[in-house]
């Protein structure tokens, strides 16, 4: 009997990964990070998946899942650009950059563009804090930035 | 011969664009037909010099910085390779004040060492920490650790000594080292600097505890904001375990300890010790009671050691050099040495590690150079989002747990953010109190709903509704928050907002609203 029935491919990928994992202690996390890397988010029609080979209830999964702030519920868009918003960033005019990234990008945090080429994420400290204010960019950090430095970000994610 | 030339691969350098220097130093260093080699070392922790490129002379290591792309032509020119003279030029890189001023314990090799060479490692001290403690019995390392005084570097300052006793006394088929590097404090970077910079250190730490524990796994609980940190550690890992100094015989000893690198997943709750425990099972990351202790009951409820990433790290010259080397440093209960972390609007930021007692106003200010806008210090705030701010007049204050304490306020993970005048102290209470809402792990509720009516609260004064009984209602939570929460989010979270509240009033009672017409 499959029960993978939605999604087989997601199943089919989904039960790869547990499989390869599930012999961790503690293999939650490992698994959802590795599903994220493979999907860009962690689809709907893996939760059941994972649930039955680990021997959890869907609902602790998706507790798990809707828990933590990195687990996305639909494909970030191309670039991912977080601005980190915590106090050292505040004390050397973050908020501003913050306001002038989002201007240029027409969007809010948590958004992304209209063509889909930049998804907009606040992240609280990416331990820069001697050069900020400082953003991620695809995971590639930039520190020490300004207004210049904040439009080049945003022109190289636009591409 | 070659030329071997220092270009740091810390996350900091990188962000200020090392390695577009160290890829220009390497083509023009081919175009030019210079034998060089370029270290990927970790930072000496001079964030405003960064990059810092360095160059061996038979002088000793001589400083660039900060140094640019576009520079690289000019300084090659003027003979870099030699350690030649250029505006840029630092002198020897030992010689800047800023470092010759330290006491480096626990950062004595970060910077100096390719941080995934193990030769370095050995070369600069590195394993006899470990060799030494593989001859001691396990009681004898727990008690040369608690006679250092050595406490939790993370924030609790809880004696590291008395927490391995605790659990080489438990009893359990199998014990746990689980090393808290979920940093997620703004204003602090040990932890990542340690992990990118020297990660063998903590290898070596976490060995030790496992033989004087009995433990024989170890999980490096690290953050998803940190890539580098994590790719260095795994890379060290690796090599440490292909040269035995991890796996079933350590160092060859008979008793078995390994370890892997476990990721979060953006959980800043995941910092305290049993919502980490918690998250590394693969659980939501909620806090835990206490009891039971993650001593006697901690990842999947075996006995666990929670250390944080600079206790570990700082177990090794401990155990090399002695329990009274290290306790010979500090003040007071609180001995050894401390990496301070000084960030925000500060001109010479980075990280200064030394033995416990220097006042703040020395840290800010003559270490620091004051702000970096060039205005004057109005706050520091010390111990991250959930630490106290401190006006200039309490600049006498001594770095030290118990004197922090004395004045309503916490050195945590030892980082210090610096904020000129134009700051608005209500505007960050505001904050703190947002940052608890959005971070809060749900289980209690003076965090859960304490936190979001803090924050309405913050908004009723800065629009002078009533701003005298607001005042004192944002008290009152804080009052509730401190003493009703399960663990420091909630806890804690009143220490910026109160410090803001009582050192700087003038911001809470913003110019009354005119009456809007009817």
């Amino acid at each position: 009997m499959n029960v993978h029935v939605a999604g087989s491919d997601v199943g089919t990928k989904t039960l790869a990964i547990v499989g390869a994992l599930k012999g961790l202690e503690g293999p939650l996390l490992p698994i959802l990070h590795e599903i994220q890397a493979e999907f860009g988010y962690v689809p709907q029609e893996s939760l059941p998946v994972i649930a039955k080979e680990l021997n959890l209830s869907r609902a602790e999964v998706h507790g798990v899942v809707t828990f933590y702030h990195d687990y996305r519920d639909h494909p970030a868009g191309r670039h991912v650009l977080k601005l980190c918003r915590a106090e050292a960033c505040q004390s050397m005019g973050g908020d501003d950059i913050a306001e002038r990234v989002k201007a240029l990008l027409g969007i809010d945090f948590h958004q992304t563009t209209l063509d889909g080429a930049v998804t907009l994420e606040p992240v609280y400290c990416l331990g820069l804090c001697s050069c900020a204010p400082s953003a991620m960019l695809d995971g590639a950090v930039h520190g020490r930035l300004d207004a210049d430095l904040a439009a080049e970000l945003v022109a190289e994610a636009r591409r | 011969m070659t030329v071997r030339l220092y270009v740091p691969r810390d996350a900091a350098a990188l962000a200020l664009g090392a390695d577009r220097v160290a890829k220009r130093l390497a083509d023009e260093a081919a175009r030019r037909g210079l034998d060089v080699t370029i270290v990927r070392n970790g930072s000496r922790g001079m964030h405003w010099l960064e990059p810092l490129v360095e160059v061996e002379t038979a002088a000793g290591r001589i400083a660039y910085g900060p140094v640019k792309p576009s520079d690289v032509p000019g300084l090659l020119d003027a003979g870099l390779t030699e350690g030649k003279a250029h505006p840029l030029c630092l002198g020897k890189t030992e010689e800047i004040p800023f470092l010759r001023n330290q006491t480096r314990l626990t950062f004595a090799r970060c910077g100096v060492t390719d941080p995934l060479s193990l030769d370095d490692y050995k070369a600069h001290g590195g394993l006899l920490g470990l060799e030494r403690a593989i001859a001691m019995a396990p009681a004898d390392i727990v008690r040369e650790v608690t006679d250092s005084g050595l406490r939790g570097r993370g924030g609790a300052g809880f004696p590291t000594g008395i927490k391995w006793k605790t659990v080489l006394e438990a009893s359990g088929e199998k014990k746990y080292i689980v090393c808290n590097a979920d940093e997620g404090d703004s204003g602090t970077f040990a932890d990542r600097m340690i992990m990118e910079g020297d990660p063998f250190v903590l290898i070596e730490g976490m060995a030790i505890a496992g033989l004087a524990t009995g433990a024989t796994r170890g999980y490096i609980y690290t953050r998803s904001e940190y890539p580098h940190a994590i790719a260095a550690m795994s890379d060290a890992i690796d090599i440490a375990r292909a040269a035995g100094i991890l796996g079933p015989s350590v160092l060859g000893s008979g008793k078995a300890f390994d370890m892997e690198v476990r990721t979060g997943a953006g959980a800043y709750v995941c910092g305290e010790e049993t919502a980490l425990l918690n998250s590394l099972e693969g659980k939501r990351g909620v806090v835990r009671a206490k009891p039971p202790l993650p001593a006697l009951q901690g990842f999947l409820g075996r006995p666990t050691v929670v250390n944080n990433v600079i206790s570990l790290a700082s177990v090794p010259v401990v155990l090399e050099k002695g329990a009274a080397h290290y306790r010979d440093f500090g003040m007071g209960r609180s001995r050894g040495t401390i990496p301070i972390q000084i960030a925000g609007n500060v001109k010479h930021g980075g990280l200064y590690e030394t033995a416990f007692g220097l006042t703040l106003g020395e840290i800010v200010d003559a270490i620091g150079g004051g702000t970096a806008t060039g205005r004057p210090v109005r706050a520091v705030q010390v111990g991250g989002p959930l630490g106290a701010y401190f006006p200039r007049a309490l600049f006498d204050t001594p770095f030290d747990y118990e004197a922090f304490a004395a004045k309503d306020g916490l050195i945590g993970h030892a980082g210090i953010t610096v904020f000129d005048d134009t700051v608005d102290m209500l505007k960050q209470a505001r904050f703190a109190m947002e940052f608890c809402a959005v971070e809060s792990c749900g289980k209690c509720t003076p965090c859960r709903i304490g936190s979001t009516r803090g924050v309405e609260t913050a908004d009723k004064i800065a629009q002078g509704i009533e701003p005298e009984k607001n005042r004192e209602l944002l008290t009152d939570l804080c009052n509730t928050m401190k003493f009703g929460s399960l663990c420091a989010l909630g806890g804690f979270t009143p220490y910026p907002v109160m410090s803001a509240l009582t050192h700087f009033p003038e911001d809470f009672s913003p110019a009354p609203l005119a009456e809007a017409a009817e």
